[in-house]
This record gives structure tokens, sequence and C-alpha cells, in this order.
């Protein structure tokens, strides 16, 4: 089977997403709802027929990685992970190196039950620390504090093989000094996969409307979030975890392979709340979207469809998206591949133009961006699209 | 049938601004029940969008109300709720040639402010009877005698009857209504039979009826379906609809002498109507015109541009019907070669430009650009030639140039004492020399020889800072005097920007200039490399700043759902840059043609 749209490059991966979490934080703009309780079982039942009923569409298939993001997905029960990953296995081959990721708040219930999702086929778990300063812990709203996150990873590190933690920097206050000596702690303790995200003031946020009232003091200007994320990747480039992505580090390796899916502009089905897919069959890629509030999609999936729509992307509209997501990459985008797709999208002049100035570079028939253009990567890929 | 013409009262309704006209016009229209409770709203007549956010009167409105008097007979009455701000000072003294009277109201916390003075020496030229009115006797800061003795001492006019009311609380509106009837005059008796004389005081454009014509009747008596003439322009229409506004469009059968309302008729140009002609019958009609009302003089220009070549055409089409709205607003086409097609209009003053630009991008929808504002200048060539500059772009080379002369104003400032200092500093700042310093009921009043161009930008605004809002100012245009003037360029990254070149004094030249770039640098957004940013005459550098090249610009967290989500993000940037113009490789915001001339201290 040959297809023209080379999406095997980047694999084929499933997520599953959960909705629920304890408490929202305040910059937080993901689909996650605070409720009293779930009965789980419901929807342990509803997420495993929406993957039946992917596999039907999309047969025969060899799955690389399973993600389980949110929300919170360490508020599942382990038995619901297990009835997941069962559908799964019941759905499509795994292949024999599959990584199964699971999102975990670093609490000390989340890490009571990581035995049982490892038993259930979690074979990653990737820990949302945020910070490793209690003010800034409590001024993220976060629940933990910096001894649990640490003795939450603690067990990660006992349970599992592969563990990965989030840092949310470019704080209220933060200066380049206490960042560089934060991010050293971090390294430390670091394993094998770091993801580093400056802080981003999503609207719909608690934080975006603070900001609006001029009471979110302290952030930084662009040209010190400019400093700190050089100072980022000088660090971890030397503690040995460069970037492969734009927030993403770790030893060559090591990657996430889930989120390489993404950014390879691979094939991945969507399950959950609000979860998007791409996926090809017979030479057309279509676009997924499941019912984004919790309410709406557990009736929808319970009577046999939980998407809200599913639509072909036009092949140009195919090209975008891939520049958008492989530009993040350090590895760059297959420009033949690119082309294949439009021709129109990322024309040689700009390509020149923009290499001129430094911010893009081709080696190999992959154009990437330099560090100077990652650091701009909105402003090139808005030149790069007609 | 027509009113009989001793039981018709005409009047305008005068004040400095935000002394509260409008709030007074809708007490009279309240108590009179002219509109249904549940209909009433605050300053009701102030209509259009903008005059509602901004909380102040542009145009004009005309309500008639039927008013059941003490002495047993039902009056009619046309009132004219009149803006406050000097910039409309035109649509004032043009409303009050189409009536007899007119209610200065004061604010009794505030007094006598320069506007009042301004209305009045409008209202005596005119020959109107005045009835003070005292406004805001509810606020505690009100003190009544002393501004009624302010009025007799800096007005001359006797405020021994004023009127005390407040027009947010509704005190004493009953004795304005009776005085609008004992003290103001009925129109002179005039026949209803003679031939039609009849006075355009406005016309408007309104999207259902087409052109919208308000008029006062003369002499003679208007109907439904006469075939009337304009009498200056030629045009002849039919007249479709007759009626008054109460403050909605109400159908009459005819208007006759003294009485005011409007017709509409097939009158497509909008170029067919001027105010101030005279309208009468086609047949048996009047042999000479009413004397035409002085037009109006615009004293600031600028280039408003499509953002968008391809709505050119629609400007075009939308400038016309807003002229029409407004006579006292001027244009012609222009083009320019970083711009395009555009016009070059005149204005009344800085807020007059705003408002226009607001109702264009608003009511028709059309994104602009506006380029620096300029007053005309005079150019005396070496070739004995007197030429008038409009656009600073034009300036010809100075070795062609004998001499400049720019338009100086007389500019009157009253000011409670303690703001003194500042205002002088102001005025001294911008090139002012003083004529003369009073005292006019505790309040300084200074008069200023000023040159028109340091005025229109943001003077008016400056001043109201300085002094918290407690200094009031009117102008008049005095005459042209020769200055070393220069016109000053702005280049950014090394291409020189049209819209942004400015005619300045030599001397305030370097101060403009870096206030410019650092504005400038301010307001336009950092692009992938550095920009410089310079002031120029005559090709010399005279300012500099430099725009650093954007260091970061992307997005922290990108994962499967987000390809959708930056797609769409990625759409509307490219929007938003529409909104911008390109100039070289630069792109620059619309709002930063205007923002960069205005000067923060
Ligand atoms: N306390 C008090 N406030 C008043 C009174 N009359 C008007 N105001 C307020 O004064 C402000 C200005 O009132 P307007 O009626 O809009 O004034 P205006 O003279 O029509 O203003 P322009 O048309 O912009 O010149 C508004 O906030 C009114 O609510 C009054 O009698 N007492
Ligand atoms: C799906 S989210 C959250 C997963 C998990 N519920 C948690 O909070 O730890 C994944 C990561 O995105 C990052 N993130 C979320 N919102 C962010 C924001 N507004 N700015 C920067 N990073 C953000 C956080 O580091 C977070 O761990
Ligand atoms: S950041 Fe994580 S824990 Fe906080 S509300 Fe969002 S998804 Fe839930
Ligand atoms: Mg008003």
């Amino acid at each position: 089977m040959t297809q023209p749209e080379n999406w095997q490059t980047g694999g084929f991966g499933l997520y599953v997403h959960w909705p629920f979490c304890e408490a929202k934080c305040p910059y937080c703009d993901f689909n996650s709802h605070v409720v009293a309780s779930v009965d789980q079982r419901p929807w342990a039942e509803a997420l495993a027929a929406e993957i039946r009923r992917y596999a039907e569409a999309v047969p025969g298939r060899v799955l690389t990685s399973i993600f389980f993001g949110g929300g919170t997905p360490s508020l599942m029960a382990p038995e619901t992970v297990a009835t997941v990953i069962g559908a799964a296995r019941g759905s499509w081959t795994f292949a024999n190196d599959i990584e199964i990721t699971l999102e975990a708040n670093p609490r000390s219930v989340e890490a009571a039950r990581f035995e049982g999702y490892a038993r259930a086929g979690v074979n990653r778990v990737s820990l949302g620390v945020q910070s490793l300063r209690e003010d800034d812990l409590r001024k993220l709203g976060r629940l933990h504090d910096v001894k649990e996150a640490q003795a939450a990873f603690g067990i990660a590190r006992e349970v599992f093989d592969r563990v990965s933690f989030d840092l949310i920097y470019a704080r209220q206050g933060q200066n380049l000094r206490d960042w560089e000596e934060e991010l050293g702690e971090a390294l430390e303790m670091a394993v094998d996969h770091l993801s580093l995200y400056q802080l981003t003031v999503e609207p719909g946020t608690a934080f975006w409307d603070r900001a609006q009232k001029g009471r979110l003091k302290g952030l930084p200007t662009e040209d010190l979030g400019a400093d700190m994320y050089e100072l980022t990747q000088e660090l971890c480039a030397g503690a040995g975890m460069p970037a492969y992505e734009v927030s993403n580090h770790a030893p060559a390796g090591s990657e996430s392979r889930h989120n390489l899916v993404y950014w390879r502009y691979g094939d991945w089905i969507g399950v959950g709340p609000g979860a998007h897919g791409r996926f090809s069959v017979h030479n057309t890629r279509y676009e997924t979207i499941a019912h984004r509030m919790p309410g709406v999609w557990l009736p929808a999936a319970q009577a046999g469809n939980g998407d809200l729509s599913r639509d072909v992307v036009p092949m140009e509209d195919q090209a975008i998206e891939y520049l958008i997501m492989g530009l993040r990459l350090s590895e760059g985008v297959d420009l033949e591949r690119l082309h294949n797709m439009s021709r129109s999208v990322a024309p040689d002049a700009v390509i020149e133009e923009l290499t001129r100035m430094g911010l893009l570079r081709i080696s190999s028939h992959q154009l990437k961006a330099t560090l100077e253009g990652r650091m701009v990567l909105n402003s090139v890929i808005e030149k790069l699209v007609p | 049938m027509s009113t009989p013409q001793h039981l018709i009262r005409n009047f305008s309704i005068v004040a400095h601004i935000d002394h509260g006209k409008s709030t007074l016009a809708d007490r009279l229209i309240q108590l009179t029940g002219t509109v249904a409770e549940r209909d009433m709203k605050a300053q009701l007549l102030d209509a259009m969008d903008i005059e509602r956010e901004r909380g102040i009167t542009i145009k004009a409105n005309t309500v008639r109300i039927d008013y059941p008097a003490k002495d047993g007979n039902t009056y009619v009455l046309n009132l004219i709720d009149t803006p406050g701000h000097v910039d409309f000072a035109y649509e004032v003294s043009r409303s009050m040639r189409a009536v007899e009277g007119s209610l200065l109201v004061v604010d009794a916390s505030q007094g006598v402010e320069a506007q009042t003075l301004a209305n009045v020496y409008t209202a005596i030229e005119a020959d109107h009877e005045i009835v003070p009115v005292l406004n805001k006797v509810d606020l505690p800061a009100a003190e009544p005698e002393r501004v009624a003795e302010q009025i007799e001492d800096v007005i001359g006019i006797d405020a021994s009857n004023a009127c005390l009311i407040s027009a947010k609380t509704g005190i004493g509106i009953p004795d304005v209504l009776e005085a609008i009837v004992t003290r103001l005059p009925a129109p002179p008796e005039k026949d209803a039979n003679a031939p039609l004389k009849a006075m355009l005081i406005d016309s408007w454009y309104d999207p259902y009826l087409g052109v919208v014509v308000l008029i006062r009747v003369m002499e003679g008596t208007i109907r439904k379906g006469d075939n009337i003439r304009m009498m200056r322009t030629g045009g002849k229409y039919g007249v479709d609809k007759l009626g008054v506004f109460r403050p909605q469009m109400q159908d009459v059968a005819e208007l006759g002498p003294g009485e005011i309302g409007f017709f509409t008729g097939s009158i497509k140009q909008v170029r067919d109507t001027r105010v101030g002609d005279t309208i009468t019958t086609e047949k048996k009609g009047a042999e000479t015109p009413l004397p035409g009302f002085k037009p109006s003089i615009p004293v600031v220009f600028c280039g408003l541009f499509p953002v968008d070549a391809n709505d050119f055409e629609d400007m075009r089409d939308a400038i016309e019907k807003l002229a029409l709205n407004d006579a006292s607003f001027t244009y012609e086409m222009e083009t320019s070669a970083a711009l395009g097609f555009g016009f070059r209009c005149g204005f009344l003053g800085l807020l007059h430009l705003e408002v226009i630009r607001d109702r264009l991008e608003r009511e028709y929808d059309i994104d602009l650009i506006t380029t620096a504002p300029s007053v005309i200048y005079h150019l005396y060539m070496k070739d004995g030639e007197r030429r008038d500059l409009h656009n600073p772009a034009d300036m010809p080379d100075l070795t062609y140039v004998d001499h400049v002369e720019e338009p100086r104003i007389k500019a009157t400032i009253m000011v409670p004492d303690e703001y003194l200092g500042d205002v002088l500093k102001l005025c001294q700042d911008r090139r002012g020399i003083q004529l003369d310093l009073t005292y006019v009921g505790g309040r300084a009043m200074a008069v200023y020889d000023l040159p028109l161009n340091e005025v229109v930008f943001d003077f008016y605004d400056r001043l109201k800072s300085v002094t918290k809002g407690y200094a009031s100012f009117d102008y008049q245009l005095e005459g042209y005097r020769e200055d070393n003037l220069v016109k000053m360029q702005i280049l950014v990254n090394d291409e020189p920007v049209d819209a942004l070149s400015m005619m300045v004094h030599r001397d305030r030249a370097e101060m403009r200039g870096r206030a410019m770039c650092e504005k400038l640098k301010d307001l336009i957004p950092r692009h992938m490399f550095k920009i410089p940013i310079q002031a120029a005459i005559g090709g010399k550098v005279i300012a500099r700043e430099t725009l650093s090249a954007m260091r970061k610009d992307v997005t922290a967290k990108c994962y499967g759902g987000d390809a959708t989500r930056k797609k769409k993000l990625l759409e509307k940037q490219k929007a938003g840059k529409k909104k911008m113009r390109q100039f070289g490789k630069v792109e620059i915001p619309q709002e930063a043609f205007i923002s960069a001339l205005k000067m923060d201290n």
C-alpha cells in the first residue's frame, strides 16, 4: 500500500482526553472541568466504544503510542485506564516498543495509583510539577507543594521506565537569575525528558481577566522572555538535554514518541471530550473534533458517536499544518513532502529571504528554523503561508 | 392647518460644553408628554453612537413639542439642542438663524465659560431674545447668586429673572416652559398665502428615506405634493413627505410661516442641497432668496485613505453622504504614491476630524488611514506667485520659496487662578503671544495670539489635562503671519513616509522630531528586523530612534488539538495585518498616524 502523502513517517498514535480536575488553575485554558465526583464505569465504556468505532474507520494499523492527557488523567481509576488500553489492544496491533504515557499531577493521592497504572500498561508518566518554588506554586493555583512533587517524582521513577516533568517559567516577578537557579535544580532531577513552557496568558482564563484589569503584574517583557529562552537552551544543551522541540528537551532517543506524531504530522486518533484527530484513509486526510463539554460528549459517545465534526483537510491546509507543527522541531520539515502537499506554501523566494535573515536554514532537504527563527516562529510561519 | 403664528415659539438651547443642554431638552420633552415615559432615556436627542459613547452632542437636533401654557393657550415649541464643543460652533450659529430666541444654559457650579461668551455673541448677532437658565442647582457646589452676578458683569445681560433649575432632578422646569412662551418672541407675522420662502437649515442622508431636508418656513406655506425649487442650486423636486420631529418623524399636510419641519423628495444627488439655500414653489415662487449663511471655514486638513484600496469607491460614496450630513466638512480627491487614492478633507477642528473618521469607519464599515493633520500655509514663491499649501507633502523645494505664512488665532482661555501658571506656560510653549490677562468673577481670562498649527493637534486635550478640566477655551481665526517654518519628514526604515510629513517652526523642530520618533517607536510593532526611525529637514536628520528587532513570538505549547487552533490564529493574524499599511517592508498600524502627533508634555 503506497500513500502519496507520507503520514507513516509520523507514526500512528491514540490520544485519550480525561476532562476532569480537582481545581481549575488560573492560567489553564485546557478542556478541563471541576466536578464533585465522576462515575468512572460509563466513562471507561464510552471511551472504549469510541476507540472501537475508530478502529472500524482506520483498521489494520500498528499503534506506536497512546497518550492520556487532560485535564488530570491521574484522577482516572487504574481500571478505567486498563479498559481503555484493552480496547486499543483489541483494535490495532501494538508496536513492540509502544509508548503509553499518562499525565499526572504530582500529589501523594495520585502517586498511590502509579502501581495500578503500570499494571494497566502505562510505561511513561509526565508530571505537572510546574515550579520548584513554593510561592510560585501557590500563585499558579497548584494544589501540591515542592516536597510533595519531589516525592511523587521519586515514586514515579521507581515505577515507570520513563518519567518526564513540566515546568512553567517566565512567571510573575521571576528574573533571569531566579530561573537559572531553578532550572539548575530541575536539571539535577531530570532523567530522560523535560518540558519547559513559558507562561502564556490565554483568553478565557482567570489570569487573562486579571491581566485585562492590569492586575497581573511583573510578567517579563519580550526581551526578558527572550533572554530566559536563550538561557534555557544553553543550560539544557549543556546538561545533555537539548531542545528537540520549541519547549521540549531530551537526550536523543528519549523524545516523547507520541508528541512526535503530531509534530511530524503523522496520523492520530483522538477520543474523549474535545479531542482532535487527524488520519488518512485512501489518500484522504480527515480532521475529527469531539464534543467539548463532558455532559454532551458522554451521551453522544454512548449513543454511538462522540464527534462534533469530521472534515476533509484540503491539501493546502495540510501543508500549512505540517509547517506549523514541523518547524517546531529542531529536525524541521521535509521540504519535498511539504511541497508535494502544496507548492504555494513556503515558496522558495520567501525561504531564501528568511534564510538570508538567519531565521531558516536547509540541510539535506530538511527545512529548519535556526534558534533565532524558532524564537519568532509565529512570524516566520506567517511569512511562509501565502 | 398650519399653526397660528402667535402660538409658535422657536428657540435654541446653547451653552458651554456639558452645562446640560441635552438634559434640559430631555426634561422639556418629558414634562410636555412628547415622548412616552417608557421611551425616555438620558440625552434622548443624542442618537448617534459616537454621541452616546462620548456623552456629547455633535449634531444639532430639532424637536417640536406642544405646551399648554398658564394663559390657556397651547403653544407649539420648536427647540433646537445644539453642540457645545468649540469645533461645532458653526452648527450653533446656523441653528440660531432658524429661530428667534435662545435659552442660555449656565452650569451654576461652574459659571460663565469661554463658550458661554462665544454663544452669547452669536445670539446677539442673530438678534435673539436670551433667557438665562442656571442649571445644576442640585449640586452642593452650585452658587446661582454668584453666577447670576457674573452673567451681568461679564456678559452684560440682565440675569435678575434667570430660571434656577436642575435639568437632572426636574426642579424649575415648569418655569422654563412659562419663560419660553412669555419672554421669547413669536415669529414675526408673515402672510401664509405669500410666495413660499423656506430656509434650508440642514440636510442629511437617511438610509430609508434618502435625503431629508430640515426647513424653517419664513413666508407662505409648503404642502405635501408641492413642486419646489431650491433658489440657489436650481434643483427642482416634488415634496413626497412633509413632517415634524417629535422627535420621531410625524407627517403633516402643510407647514406655514414660523414653523420648522422636514421634507423628503426624490433628491438623489447629495450635492443638490446647500444649507442656507431658500426653498420656494416652482410655480408662483418667490423672486428674491433669503440671505444665505456665511459658509463655515475648515481649518484643519488631512488625507483620508482606505486601508484596502478596493474600498475606494465605497469610501467616495460614504464621504458624499457624510458631507451632506455635515455642511462644514469639505473634501477633494487626492492621490499619494504610498497610499493610493483617497481624499484630502477639511475640518473645523481635531474633534470634528475624529468624529468624521469614526463615522466613516463605523457607519460605512471602512478602515481608514489618516495622514498628519495640517493647516493651510501661504507660500510666497520667489517668482512672486502665492500658493496655498494644504498638504505638507506638497511643499516645494525651499530654493523656490521666498517665505511662508501661517494662520494665527485669537484664543480666549478662562481658568481658575491656581492653574493660570500652567496655562501660560502651555501657551508660551506653543509659541503664543499674550494679548490680555484679566479677571472676571474670580477667574482669570487670558487672551493669546497663537499659531493655529500648534493648537489643532492636541492643545485642547493638553489644556484640559493641565487644568484638571477647569479651563475653557474658544478661538477665532485672526489672519496670517510670516514665520520660520520648515517641512519635517519622517523616515521609517530609510523610506520617507509622506503621510507623516509636517510643517514645524524651525526652533521647535528638534523637539517635535524627537517626540515623533519616540512615539512611533512605541506605536509600530516590532518586526523581524530592526527599524531606524528618523526625522529630517531637507535631508538632514535631526532626530533618530531605533526599533529593535522582534525577539520572541512563538507559541509555547502546540499539541494535537492545537493544529486547528493555530491555523485559525494564523488567519486572524493575517486579517489583523490588513489593518496596517505597508511602507517598504514596514507595516504601520493606522492609529499611529494621529497618535504620533500628540505630545504628552
Ligand atoms: N447634577 C446635575 N447634573 C446634570 C444636570 N444637568 C446635566 N447634568 C449632567 O451633566 C452632564 C452633561 O449633560 P449634557 O446634557 O449632556 O450636557 P450638554 O450641554 O448637552 O453637553 P454637550 O452637548 O456635549 O455640549 C451629564 O453627565 C448630565 O447628567 C443637573 O441639573 N444636575
Ligand atoms: C495538559 S496540561 C496539564 C496537565 C496536568 N493537568 C497538570 O496541570 O499538570 C500540560 C502542561 O501544559 C503546561 N501549561 C498549561 N497551561 C499553560 C499556560 N497557560 N502557559 C504555559 N504552560 C502551560 C503545564 O506545564 C502543564 O503541565
Ligand atoms: S493545569 Fe492541569 S490541573 Fe490545572 S486545570 Fe489545567 S488541566 Fe487541570
Ligand atoms: Mg448635548
